[in-house]
């Protein structure tokens, strides 16, 4: 595989909620808006115009070369923390203080931790889609396995 | 403060500065983690230490009985609203918070907004500075009074790093269709991400209204909490102030093309809406209409109401509906047939009568998220295609200023 991020090495990422996960990573290279984006209940994608609609973000690692949207993405991510629904983690191509805050908020009041990334574009143009990607304590980044 | 200094962290700040002001969007209801939270701040004793306003929340307190939706909901968003008031904050449930004398900050002060269409128009239009904040954090800084002091709180986060220029083809008689500025806004979302750009060649003096319609979509598809549109808002008299005399990364041209294609994407309806589609109802407001806009609506009526069946509803804020009401423009439209709704959205609360006709709407915002949020079928058009076709109640379009693809 080319890019940055070969099988096995990790990279690392700037914490911007820190914690411990692993999951498959789900691309949104389209941009994605929780609030109106994302079914907090569901995990689902439910933004007609989102190319991914109706797909689960539940127990993905999302990678997010870019953010938009509402600042109501707070809430709804740590909704779906509360329910249950919630991503594993998020890679972010650019820092994204809404989302963090989503994060921290929820493992302020329910005990649980949602990393939150910043890394560069380049390192998350090499997690493909599909890949289980492992995140440690710091920011630590690395893939498991191909797709 | 915790929540503070972890934002400040996220952003790279290095301390945090005094802020005058607030915008809270944290009182709209997302499920029970925002009532936790509110529950948890309440708790421990939080109260605001700046005046604070406050976002729409779930519901119009003022007229309930529009609700159409499970009363569950709507008791845990009237819950979460006055727990809100609780904290300190005023009720003033409108996301327009700058169309009231009271609430707008002066040029250059420090505030904390929330609701990204607030956050652009602050920090655009009025000079005035905030981060993109969001919910938790906004009542977070307004409980401390602090703000991390990074981005757009600092003068050179608000340089424009991208030009947007229109071409050739587009024609001046676009420029004074109402429908053009949330199209723009979607284009300069999509082009801009999350860097701030100033826009050359849009007539000088552009209104309120207009600015605001450029914001609040361009925060829709984009991450946009600044821009600057050249002559008209405050930090960009030219090209160069907005520039501050540095180079810009990027400049792009915006043509007809583009900008077709964004206005038809708007339009969110299996047969694509054409001229004579029944519709089902009109929804106006989205930002909360100003006065002017309330009374664009009772002149394009010109006496005449919607045909029946088809809701004609305008969303504006309790404050703006009692000077409305002051001056007997509340009464006129409500004679005329108009829905106002107050305190919250209608893409947010349960308040559309059911149809399976499509809802038509002049904002770029609207008809960006009403399709995910509940689920209808959206036509796009200007305030006063929107006014017409509630009349007649099919789609009314005057095309002429978009010429033919």
């Amino acid at each position: 595989m080319a890019g940055r991020c070969p099988v096995g090495v990790g990279v690392k990422g700037r914490v911007l909620a820190d914690g411990v996960a692993s999951g498959l990573a789900l691309r949104l290279d389209e941009p994605l808006s929780f609030w109106g984006g994302v079914d907090p209940g569901t995990g689902q994608i439910i933004d007609v115009r989102h190319p991914q609609r109706g797909m689960s973000v539940t127990g993905r690692v999302l990678v997010m070369p870019s953010v938009r949207g509402s600042s109501s993405s707070s809430s709804v991510l740590a909704e779906t923390v509360r329910a249950g629904c919630a991503p594993a983690a998020i890679l972010l191509g650019e820092p994204d203080l809404i989302l963090a805050v989503g994060a921290a908020v929820a493992e302020e009041l329910y005990g649980s931790r949602l990393p939150v990334l910043h890394l560069p574009l380049a390192d998350l143009a090499g997690i493909p889609e599909g890949a289980t990607v492992a995140i440690g304590h710091g920011g630590e980044v690395t893939l498991r396995s191909p797709v | 403060m915790r929540l503070v200094v972890r934002a400040a962290e996220a952003l790279g700040a290095d301390r945090l500065i005094p802020i005058t002001r607030a915008h809270v969007d944290s009182c709209l209801y997302h499920g029970e983690a925002t009532v936790d939270f509110a529950e948890r701040l309440i708790e421990g004793g939080a109260q605001v230490t700046v005046p604070t306003t406050l976002n729409v929340g779930a519901l119009d307190l003022l007229h309930p009985e529009l609700w159409q939706g499970d009363p569950r909901a709507a008791e845990r968003g009237r819950l979460l609203m006055s727990h809100y008031r609780s904290l300190g904050c005023q009720p003033t449930y409108t996301c327009a918070p700058y169309q009231l004398a009271a609430a707008r900050p002066a040029f250059g002060e420090q505030v904390a907004w929330a609701e990204s269409n607030a956050i652009v128009f602050c920090n655009s239009v009025l000079g005035a500075r905030t981060e993109r904040y969001g919910d938790f954090t906004d009542i977070a800084c307004a409980i401390t009074g602090r703000v991390p002091d990074a981005g757009l709180h600092r003068t050179d986060a608000r340089r424009a790093l991208l030009v947007v220029r229109l071409g050739k083809d587009v024609p001046a008689a676009l420029l004074d269709d109402g429908a053009f500025y949330p199209v723009l806004g979607i284009v300069l979302g999509r082009r801009a991400g999350s860097r701030v750009a100033a826009i050359d060649g849009l007539p000088p003096g552009l209104s309120e209204e207009r600015l605001k319609a450029i914001g609040a979509a361009a925060a829709s598809s984009g991450a946009v909490a600044m821009f600057h549109a050249v002559g008209s808002t405050p930090e960009a008299p030219t090209l160069a102030a907005a520039l501050k005399d540095g180079g810009p990364d990027e400049v792009v041209e915006i043509g007809m093309g583009e900008l077709r294609a964004a206005r038809d994407e708007l339009t969110a309806s299996a047969g694509g809406a054409p001229v004579g589609t029944p519709i089902g109802a009109v929804s106006l407001g989205t930002p909360h209409a100003s006065l002017a806009e309330l009374r664009a609506v009772e002149r394009e009526l010109a006496g005449a109401s919607p045909t029946g069946g088809v809701e004609l509803l305008v969303s504006t804020g309790r404050g703006l509906l009692s000077e409305a009401e002051e001056e007997g423009l509340a009464g006129r439209l409500r004679a005329l047939g108009v829905e106002l709704l107050v305190d919250t959205c209608s893409y947010i609360a349960p308040v559309l009568r059911s149809s399976p006709l499509p809802v038509m709407t002049d904002s770029g915002k609207w008809a960006f998220y009403a399709p995910g949020n509940i689920g209808v079928e959206v036509v796009f058009g200007s305030l006063r295609e929107c006014v017409r076709s509630a009349v007649e109640g099919r789609v009314w379009r005057d095309d002429a200023p978009w010429g033919s693809a």
